[in-house]
């Protein structure tokens, strides 16, 4: 019985039970659902195995609305307690935990694999290439990312969930003041995730530099190509830090190391800088992507080209080198002194320069132009009001001596919502909104999008707002309760209507794709948006291999000129196509590292060496396996494309 | 301009709250003092940026929507202009290089000891926080209490900040910004009070299971009241020994209580060489004679170095 012990959660709750037993029959439904309808070798088949990165790019994005509605549901949790004073719903225990998963889940399980979602479905298709540079490995990433977030969000309800803060300092981390599994989760789920995220990176680096059509130099590529090629430099340079960071924390939880703990030499501001070092460029990673997002968007609703594009090239370079040169801003109050303290506060005050070269160049695409609202544009315009208060706010914390009152303060989450919710979800959902004819066929409906992104917008105000004066009046983050005499109670109540407000945005945006789905007409054309890079230029449904001949291109809005300068894109005749094998290896290593992450956590040596040789015999398998994809014959295209003309 | 601005900003700020000032905007010392003001000008200065930018949002939108414009109206194909470009580049650096340059001088008068105190001798308090507790050692006077915090005002204040556990941040809003406490060393954090009064002090940093009540209450008095304070507290406190002071360090919610003699003596801070390194310990010189003991091994050890 002592054996089954550690898998307990600590600290159960009515809420915990009722999770369980939920989690258990959608496993059991899924199962009994696939088993009825024989869907097994379709799943298997079609996307277990599959390495084309549009359903790389679909299951990216399912696993995201998921996630979303995780985090979500903590983040109004967490607001609901804090609502009115003295609040009994939950304890400091379970608030504490609430938090430090919604922190994990909304950047390395939602914001994450929402930015893959749109990077794998649109970037090979705006290079006019035929997949990714490394299929195979394209889909380890996936499989590792959605194995780390199934491992991760089985704590709560097997041995706990981590309880440290998403920033997890030791050590306060550490065994000695976090003895459950939680944090182990937290080093080991995010580990496996991060491996996947730095393949992503090398892999669509090469994409991007190896695989474009012929004719896009560099400095043609759209803009979303270039924020996804800075994006995944900054990602083959920050990640490996985390995987060294965790793999410290990993030996001081569960080897007795002391890289952190406060004995023994140990060094606790350590962490806190490897953290940063990793985690301030984390923040351009998720933002770099939704701003190539907003330059496509904004581009093709002004009906015209993007404004200063060398320059916005520039700023997101600058942006990058930046970002790695800023982290201790994440703690002045940590005593570095006065003088460390001014060069991070100037570095960090300089990153507001190119940012807004970014915003000014988008309110430029507008002038001249031919505005048409759609909901992606009204995503876009109503992200530039509200990220420019969230940035502005972040040249205010980055003042140093200012920064000592709002560190650590609700003024600080006031502010970094007000920058992700606007500059990262609003950039997904516009990127939702506008490739989703691309993905699956028919248009979410317009005015039901509208609706959710007025919802949305103001309820993001409402419930962030509130903070910066709530801030700015004493209340420090994350505390799960506060008397009625501190005199925060309205402002959180305000918030807490905000947060109800973003729920029932987001439970609007899943109608949307309910409704269109059941309602919305299938007979669109392949460019419903009047775009202008050559993700629009191939049919809709895209066919496998993305473009029968590759496109010739001129300039930035390649797929623009064709149409209204009459410029061929297509030259040529069709030749059989060289396309990937589909392969179960990287599903079936991804499952052998969840078993392996499973034992990690628990410490169960015997399984750990097994998965370990497991995964070691995967890797060996791939490297003596013979497999050189497959041709796609002349007859098999044109047939093809006469079918999806005739459609 | 910027000031008709600031004042309208600092209206809204307090007719929302009720007339009462936000904490962080109500200093009652010159750090806080300081650091309010920076906030008050970058909240002006921000707030020019933010009209600007709704100015042009708002006038793009009016102007060139497509429901304005003839059907046949082709936008035109538009490269950046380099003066535009110089201009968008050009005020913002400017921005920031001002801001830049005060934030330089404020971090300078932060991390110093308070404007206009400079010719008083500093009263040094070691606080240090225990899950979930603060406990404020006087070495001058030789006294220690828990949970609350006596200072005279007019007289400048050395907070040396550590921690016994996960890591803390010593934070009295309305004297000044707050700063980590630490197991492996010694911060110091220069604040001073300018009016007597009672202000709310806290750990802002979370550190677990009782972080929200991890709260001690400042009282700020006269140098008189303070002085017979600490006369009322040598005759009337119990010493603090070293089995008190580990009963006290465990983890858990505690009272306000006050001690003669300092858990200094027997539980060295981590400073100088008791420090978990060599770092910070430009701070030591002051508080070697805390550890005279340990003061010549040490000694020979940084020689080795």
């Amino acid at each position: 019985m002592d054996f089954f012990d550690r898998f307990a959660i600590p600290h159960a709750s009515p809420a915990i039970y009722a999770s369980m037993v939920a989690i258990g029959l959608t496993v059991i439904a899924i199962i009994a659902g696939l088993t009825y309808f024989k869907k097994w070798g379709y799943l298997w088949r079609e996307w277990l195995t599959t390495v084309d990165h549009k359903r790389i790019g679909i299951m990216y994005l399912i696993s995201a609305l998921l996630m979303l509605f995780r985090g979500g549901v903590d983040a109004i949790m967490m607001r609901a307690q804090l609502a009115v004073p003295d609040n009994k719903l939950l304890d400091a225990q379970h608030y504490n935990e609430i938090f430090t998963t919604h922190g994990i889940v909304m950047i390395i399980f939602m914001a994450m694999p929402f930015i893959m979602a749109l990077m794998n479905f649109v970037v090979p298709l705006q290079i006019g290439a035929r997949d990714v540079a490394f299929p195979r490995l394209n889909a380890l990433s996936f499989w590792l990312f959605f194995m780390g977030a199934m491992l991760f969000n089985i704590s709560f309800v097997i041995g706990g969930s981590p309880d440290a803060g998403w920033t997890s300092y030791f050590p306060l981390a550490g065994t000695e003041f976090s003895e459950s599994v939680g944090s182990n989760y937290y080093m080991i789920a995010i580990q496996i995730a991060g491996l996947g995220t730095l393949m992503t990176g090398i892999n669509f680096i090469t994409t991007i530099l190896k695989m474009r059509a012929p004719g896009m130099k560099l400095m043609k590529m759209p803009m979303f190509t270039w924020a996804s090629l800075v994006t995944n430099a900054i990602i083959v340079f920050a990640f490996p830090v985390l995987t060294v960071l965790l793999a410290m924390g990993t030996m001081d939880r569960l080897f007795g190391t002391h890289f952190f703990t406060t004995t023994n030499g140990g060094m606790d501001m350590l962490w806190a800088n490897f953290f940063w070092v990793w985690g301030h460029p984390e923040v351009y990673i998720l933002i770099l992507p939704a701003f190539g997002i907003y330059s496509e968007v904004i581009s093709t609703f002004a009906r015209r080209n993007l404004y200063g594009y060398k320059s916005m090239v520039g700023s997101m370079v600058i942006i990058s080198l930046l970002s790695f040169l800023v982290w201790t801003h994440h703690f002045f109050t940590m005593g570095q002194g006065a003088l460390t303290n001014s060069i991070f506060s100037i570095t960090t005050m300089a990153i507001a320069v190119p940012t807004g070269v970014k915003l000014f160049n988008w309110l430029f695409t507008l002038w001249k132009g031919k505005i048409e609202i759609t909901t992606p544009m009204l995503y876009s315009l109503l992200f530039i009001p509200t990220f420019t208060i969230g940035g502005v706010t972040g040249v205010m914390l980055g003042m140093s001596a200012a920064d000592y009152q709002y560190h650590n303060t609700m003024f600080l989450v006031a502010h970094f919502h007000m920058v992700i919710i606007p500059g990262v979800v609003f950039a997904m959902l516009a990127g939702l909104t506008f490739y989703w004819p691309k993905m699956f066929g028919y248009m979410l409906n317009e005015k039901i999008g509208k609706l959710s992104a007025w919802i949305i917008a103001t309820s993001t105000l409402l419930a962030f707002v509130p903070m910066f004066f709530s801030g700015l009046d004493g209340q420090a983050r994350r505390m799960y309760t506060y008397s009625e005499s501190t005199g925060f109670g309205p402002w959180n109540m305000v918030s807490f209507i905000g947060a109800a407000g973003l729920a029932v945005g987001f439970a609007l945006i899943v109608y949307n794709i309910y409704y269109s789905t059941r309602y919305a007409s299938r007979d669109i054309a392949s460019d419903p948006w009047d775009a202008r890079s050559l993700e629009w230029a191939t049919h809709t449904p895209v066919p496998e291999y993305n473009f029968a001949i590759l496109p010739q291109v001129k300039s930035s809005e390649a797929f623009w000129d064709a149409k209204k300068h009459g410029h061929e894109l297509f030259q040529g005749e069709y030749e059989k196509i060289h396309m990937p094998n589909n392969s179960g290896v990287p599903f079936i290593l991804s499952c052998i590292f969840f078993v392996w992450g499973f034992s990690f956590v628990f410490s169960l040596w015997i399984p750990l060496i097994l998965t370990t040789i497991g995964i070691f015999v995967c890797m060996a398998y791939r490297s003596f396996e013979k497999d050189h994809g497959h041709y796609i014959t002349v007859a098999e295209i044109e047939e093809t494309e006469n079918n999806l003309r005739g459609a | 301009m910027k000031w008709v601005l600031l004042t309208l900003i600092f209206t809204i700020a307090t007719v929302l709250t009720g007339c009462e000032p936000l904490m962080v905007l109500d200093p009652k010392g010159p750090q806080a003092e300081t650091q309010a003001k920076d906030i008050m000008l970058s909240i002006g200065i921000m707030s020019f940026i933010v009209l600007v930018v709704f100015a042009i949002l708002i006038f793009m939108l009016t102007k060139y929507r497509a429901s304005k414009q003839s059907k046949d109206y082709e936008p035109p194909h538009i490269e950046g202009n380099i003066w535009v470009e110089t201009i968008c580049v050009g005020i913002p650096v400017l921005i920031v290089i001002f801001l830049s340059i005060v934030s330089v001088q404020s971090n300078n008068i932060v991390e110093a000891t308070p404007k206009g105190y400079g010719d008083k001798e500093p009263l040094i308090i070691y606080a240090s926080s225990s899950n979930w507790k603060w406990h404020f050692s006087y070495p001058e006077e030789n006294i220690e209490t828990v949970n609350y915090l006596y200072i005279p005002t007019d007289r400048p204040i050395e907070f040396k900040l550590y921690s016994y556990g996960p890591i803390t941040s010593f934070w009295i809003p309305q004297l000044g910004g707050q700063k980590y406490a630490m197991s492996d060393m010694v911060n110091t954090l220069h604040l001073a009070a300018d009016v007597p009064g009672e202000y709310m002090g806290r750990n802002a940093n979370f550190s677990g299971k009782g972080f929200a009540e991890n709260t001690f209450n400042v009282k700020a008095m006269s140098e008189d009241k303070y002085d017979d304070w600490v006369k009322e507290v040598k005759k009337t406190a119990k010493p603090l020994t070293e089995e008190k002071f580990a009963k006290l360090l465990e983890p858990g919610h505690l009272g306000q209580s006050t001690y003669t003699g300092t858990h200094l003596e027997f539980l060295p801070p981590p400073e100088g060489e008791n420090g978990g390194h060599n770092h910070g310990s430009s701070h030591s010189s002051k508080t070697e004679k805390h550890d005279n003991s340990s003061e010549t091994s040490s000694e020979s050890e940084h020689h080795h170095q």
